[in-house]
């Protein structure tokens, strides 16, 4: 072993493709499972949650818009850069879970190849929930779904990578942004997601990283007008109560927090969580005023 | 002083193209079983580009035998592990996409633009496309769990060579199919990069395998009682001969066969897209293309304006080098091919269709057409109802949308239409009634792999790309 | 039908022919509604296609002495002085102060203030004054106060008139008033002596918004008598692009085959490197072809892009890569 003094990381928040601190001025003591001090992460504000969602809004009509190929290969390029980085997040997620390094390694892994199945969705959820409607009469009719807007996103507490890659992906990859608040007491493999968000072509502010206090930064979330949907996979049932009835202001969607296996076959029922349907209607018409038996 | 653009040549040192290829089965390349080899050469010169070895009955065995020891693991592994696989292989070919343009544009004589801005980036699209299906099968409509067939021999055309094995491989491996694939005889050089690019990847062996070879090791692969599925592209004769061979066995079918697609241009149409979709629809890749707008249908009050504007447009199309980057038309694919065109073009001036051509110089060597239109052409020409399969246009007129419609159904064929209108209820209703597997509404000749592509009637069955594609490939 | 240019009498005659659609409101809007309407998707894939045009060695050659004859080379802001346009005069005038082989642009491009200063720098020369007048760049005031403007420039020596159309009038459907107002700018824009300064019209292709109304304002102006139609005045977000200029480069040569008026193609705003203009000239090649590449028909309104133009003209001749400190900052 050498001597030499390791150089310390300063995790900060990622808004917009930057990495702010906490506008608090505030941190807070993220320790491992044995009470180890690992480092200080952002306590983020109500007024850090209003920036992320400002940054999450100016990138959505981007990201809905770019198409469903490019957003594919942006989020096939997440994986690459977490595989290449894969060393660092098997040691966080060790550090934060109190994993051996094979079952971190296992964590990590499903996370990358996550990215790849959420990467292969992008588009092809039009074509497993949408689709023409045989409707009686006259008429072309098309069902096709849409991204629902802004999504606020409570990351599961226990898991603290693949949980959280397991709940952003899915939201992002049908064309939502999201404002995501990391495991409260395991931040650190978050933070460093924003780093790997950041060097992979993922538009700055479509996911956007807050951590602290889950509770303190829901509620604004969870009240916000501009937010369309809250996923509350990180809120105990108390907390998940008051921001449902919260979220009911502005009628946000809602996804109600539920025991679920990370590990597992992720299914398209995250996919679908956050999606509108969008059916349009156009006369097809007869070829001729006389009509036409052709 | 007009203004002339300077030969801007992409430059070919980019592609290195060894003096023969072998064989590539079960992970290797190897000479042909009894050594025989064929040269192919680039049509817009006439040089030899490379000796491939011509397979043999015995080597299409030995493919096929590769591929059916492949598949057993190949299709149990888990899928999410054959689509990491598949994304390889489509970042490996996104990454030497223009070693690969260069090569296909060198093999097939199609201009680099085509084969820079349209060939590759769909080729690398649609291995992207179906990476993501081979992990949700379960999701594609065909039951929860469903199974590959096994091993599926694969004969495509030299038209668009590696985009047609991108459409062949890249679905049959995401079902869990094992394959042996034989390009075409005059381009079967992409089809060995491809294979190099699977050793990149670190493919398991026997998963693909390439034969190259004439229409024999085709006939022999398609018969080989070791395969389950044939998936041909080509012409509708041969795609018949390949009907009558699988008759009376489990092989599944799948063709890709010809076309004469009508391009309809009405009257209230959006005139210079219009122009631009009926040059595209026909002299794209020299009007190569099996869903070709060969007949352009226009509404007989715009008749003489759209004419006048077409050829205008014809006459800035630039014909020649396939390797300058501002070549719009390149060569024909063969002297065959060629003869071919030339012996329909005759016909259409024998029969009495007025023929038109702008100026412009061919040269001397390899194989070229110059972009033709035939007017005053009827139902009845060979023109109007034959696959002339190069850059000539046969013009009809009509006066209502019926009339529109009927003369556009009037073939064999139903791969492809289109629609010029500015009023979404005609195209709708127009669209409706065109017995065609590809209707396309104020633009021509656009692909994309989520979009299933196929014909009607004479064109084929079975369908190519998208969530329909898979269909092909699982034993649903 | 022998071709005229759109500054002469017989072009008006020409025009007088198509009185008819000219007639009242309801004819003009039956005519321009009736032009083909425009596939958006479709032009904007051939402008890019034709974007992809490779110019080299000789080609690129001629295309940059070319383009640099074709810019009207423009300063249009508040803090304009006398020393500043008779800067850009000299620029103008000399491009490129070692290599005196460089073409002089086009013209010069000033407020109407500003046109007795340019044209007092560029006497002599061919090098043109080009003015903006009509209460540019927004065009809200009223006709006298416009037609002043414009009148004002010309008499100050004005060698060409960029106006601007009522966009508001042209969005309200009232074609006719924009028509008539055009007409009397075109009018104001004689001398004395019966010659004329060349007026260009500028629709505001940004604000205009959709192709189809980009379409019907060429129509428009072209039969209310513009010499040039032109993209953009330079201070709104979208200005010209390849896919307008295409749009307009079409008008004009079918305007031409109607009327066998000839009218030139200005697009400016936005056009700030040698290969943006290089795409600009395929363009005009392309679809309007030869009798167009001259500046007599084809203009850029541009300032930086002079400079990017003598960079790469100086990589031609050296071989290699100019840097800013090697041209003038005007």
């Amino acid at each position: 072993m050498s001597d030499r003094l390791s150089v310390f990381k300063t995790y900060k928040l990622f808004v917009g493709g930057k990495f702010p601190r906490s506008e608090s001025g505030r941190v807070y003591e993220v320790t491992d499972s044995k009470g180890k001090w690992l480092a200080n992460a952002p306590l983020s504000s109500r007024k850090d949650a209003r920036d992320a969602v400002v940054a999450a809004r100016k990138a959505f009509g981007g990201w809905s818009g770019a198409t469903a190929y490019n957003r594919g290969q942006i989020l096939y390029r997440v994986a690459e850069m977490l595989e290449g980085r894969r060393e660092q997040f098997v040691a966080e997620v060790a550090d934060a879970e109190g994993l051996s390094k094979s079952k971190a390694a296992a964590q990590v892994d499903a996370a990358i190849d996550r990215w790849v199945w959420y990467a292969g969705w992008t588009d092809k959820i039009a074509q497993i929930a949408g689709g023409t409607n045989p409707v009686a009469g006259p008429f072309f009719n098309v069902s096709s779904p849409e991204p629902t807007g802004v999504v606020a996103v409570l990351a599961p507490q226990e898991s603290s990578l693949l949980g959280l890659v397991s709940v952003i992906a899915p939201a992002i990859a049908a064309g939502n942004t999201v404002v995501v608040v990391t495991s409260e007491r395991s931040p650190l493999p978050a933070l460093s997601l924003g780093e790997v968000l950041a060097t992979s072509d993922v538009p700055g502010g479509v996911v956007n990283v807050l951590s602290g206090k889950t509770a303190e930064i829901a509620a604004p979330l969870a009240a916000h007008q501009d937010v369309n949907a809250i996923d509350l996979a990180g809120a105990d049932a108390e907390l998940a109560k008051a921001l449902e009835v919260a979220a009911a202001d502005n009628l946000k969607r809602v996804l109600r927090p539920q025991p679920v296996d990370w590990a597992a076959d992720p299914g398209t029922e995250r996919l679908m969580a956050f999606l509108e349907t969008k059916t349009v209607w156009h006369p097809t018409g007869s070829l001729g005023a006389g009509g036409s038996s052709y | 002083m007009a203004f002339e653009y300077a030969p801007a040549p992409e430059s070919r040192s980019v592609v290195d193209i060894a003096p023969s290829y072998g064989l590539f089965i079960d992970g290797e390349f190897r000479e042909a079983s009894d050594g025989k080899v064929f040269k192919t050469v680039s049509p817009s010169t006439e040089e030899v580009l490379s000796e491939v070895a011509q397979a043999s009955a015995e080597d299409v065995d030995a493919a096929v035998k590769a591929a059916r020891k492949a598949f057993e693991k190949w299709s149990a592994l888990p899928g999410s592990e054959r689509a990491k696989y598949l994304f390889r292989i489509a970042r490996i070919i996104q990454e030497r996409s223009r070693e690969l343009a260069v090569l296909e544009t060198l093999d097939n004589g199609k201009p680099i633009k085509e084969t820079r801005d349209a060939d590759l980036p769909l080729v690398a699209a649609h291995f992207f496309y179906y990476a993501g299906w081979a992990d949700k099968l379960g999701h594609a409509g065909f039951g929860a769990n469903p199974k590959p067939l096994g091993v599926a021999g694969q004969v495509i055309p030299w038209n668009f060579p590696l985009l047609m094995l991108a459409w062949k491989i890249a679905p049959a491996l995401a079902a869990g199919n094992t394959v042996v694939l034989k390009p075409a005889e005059t381009t079967p050089l992409s089809a060995l990069f491809f294979a190099d690019i699977c050793r990149q990847a670190g493919l398991p062996k026997g998963v693909v395998n390439i034969l190259t070879g004439d229409g024999t090791a085709g006939a022999a692969l398609v018969a080989h009682d070791g395969i389950d599925k044939v998936a041909f592209t080509g012409s509708t004769a041969v795609g018949k001969a390949i009907a009558r061979t699988v008759a009376g066995t489990d092989k599944r079918l799948s063709l890709e066969l010809g076309g004469k697609g009508a391009n309809i241009v009405f009257d209230d149409a959006p005139i210079d897209q219009a122009v631009e979709g009926i040059v595209n629809g026909i002299f794209f890749n020299q009007g190569q293309v099996c869903c070709a707008g060969s007949r352009l249908l226009v509404q007989e009050s715009i008749q003489d304006e759209l004419l006048d504007a077409l050829k205008r447009r014809m006459s800035t199309l630039r014909v020649g080098d396939p390797l300058d980057k501002n070549t719009d038309v390149g060569a024909i694919n063969s002297a065959e091919q060629l003869a071919r065109i030339t012996a329909l073009a005759d016909s259409g001036e024998a029969e009495g269709a007025e023929r038109w051509a702008p100026a412009c110089e061919l040269p001397d060597a390899g194989y070229w057409f110059a972009p033709t239109i035939f007017t005053n052409v009827t139902q009845a020409h060979r023109i109007a109802r034959e696959e002339i399969f190069g850059p000539v246009l046969s013009v009809l007129s009509f006066r209502t949308p019926a009339e529109a419609v009927a003369k556009a159904n009037n073939s064999q064929y139903g791969l492809s239409a289109g629609i010029w209108t500015e009023k979404g209820s005609r195209m709708l209703a127009v669209a409706d009634k065109l017995r065609a597997g590809v209707i396309w509404a104020n633009t021509f000749n656009k692909f994309d792999p989520t979009s299933p592509f196929g014909g009607y009637k004479e064109s084929g069955f079975g369908r190519e790309g998208g969530r329909h594609g898979l269909e092909a490939y699982l034993d649903v | 039908m022998p071709t005229v240019p759109a500054n002469g009498n017989e072009a008006a005659e020409r025009l007088a022919s198509m009185a008819a659609v000219t007639a009242s409101d309801g004819a003009l809007r039956r005519f321009l509604h009736g032009l083909p309407g425009v596939d958006p998707v479709g032009l904007e894939a051939r402008a890019a296609a034709l974007g992809t045009r490779s110019i080299k060695t000789t080609a690129k050659a001629y295309a940059i002495d070319l383009a640099i004859s074709m810019i009207d080379l423009t300063t249009l802001e508040g803090a304009d002085t006398p020393g500043k346009v008779r800067a850009l005069s000299a620029k103008a005038l000399n491009p490129d102060p070692t290599d005196r082989e460089t073409p002089r642009t086009a013209a010069v491009c000033v407020y109407p203030d500003m046109v007795a200063t340019a044209a007092e720098a560029v006497r002599g020369s061919d090098v043109k004054v080009a003015s903006v007048a009509t209460a540019f760049p927004a065009g809200r005031a009223a006709l006298p106060v416009k037609l002043a403007d414009t009148a004002d420039a010309v008499a100050a020596g004005a060698h060409e008139i960029d106006m601007v159309i009522d966009r508001g009038a042209f969005l309200a459907g009232r074609y006719l008033s924009v028509f008539e107002e055009i007409k009397a700018v075109k009018e104001a824009c004689r001398r004395p002596d019966g010659s004329a300064a060349r007026l260009k019209v500028i629709f505001e292709t940004g604000e205009l918004s959709t192709y189809d109304n980009i379409r019907r304002a060429s129509w428009l102006g072209m039969l209310a008598g513009a010499d040039f139609i032109k993209t953009s005045t330079g201070k709104v977000a979208v200005n010209a692009t390849p896919a307008n200029t295409l749009l307009m480069l079409e008008a004009v040569r079918d305007f031409r085959d109607a009327t066998g008026v000839q009218v030139g193609v200005k697009p400016a705003g936005g056009i700030r490197t040698t290969k943006d203009a290089m795409k600009f000239l395929v363009l005009v090649n392309e679809t309007v072809g030869e009798e167009w590449l001259t500046n007599e028909w084809f203009r850029f309104g541009a300032s930086s892009l002079l400079n990017d133009l003598l960079m790469q003209r100086q990589k031609l001749s050296t071989g290699r890569y100019s840097g800013p400190d090697y041209v003038t900052v005007d």
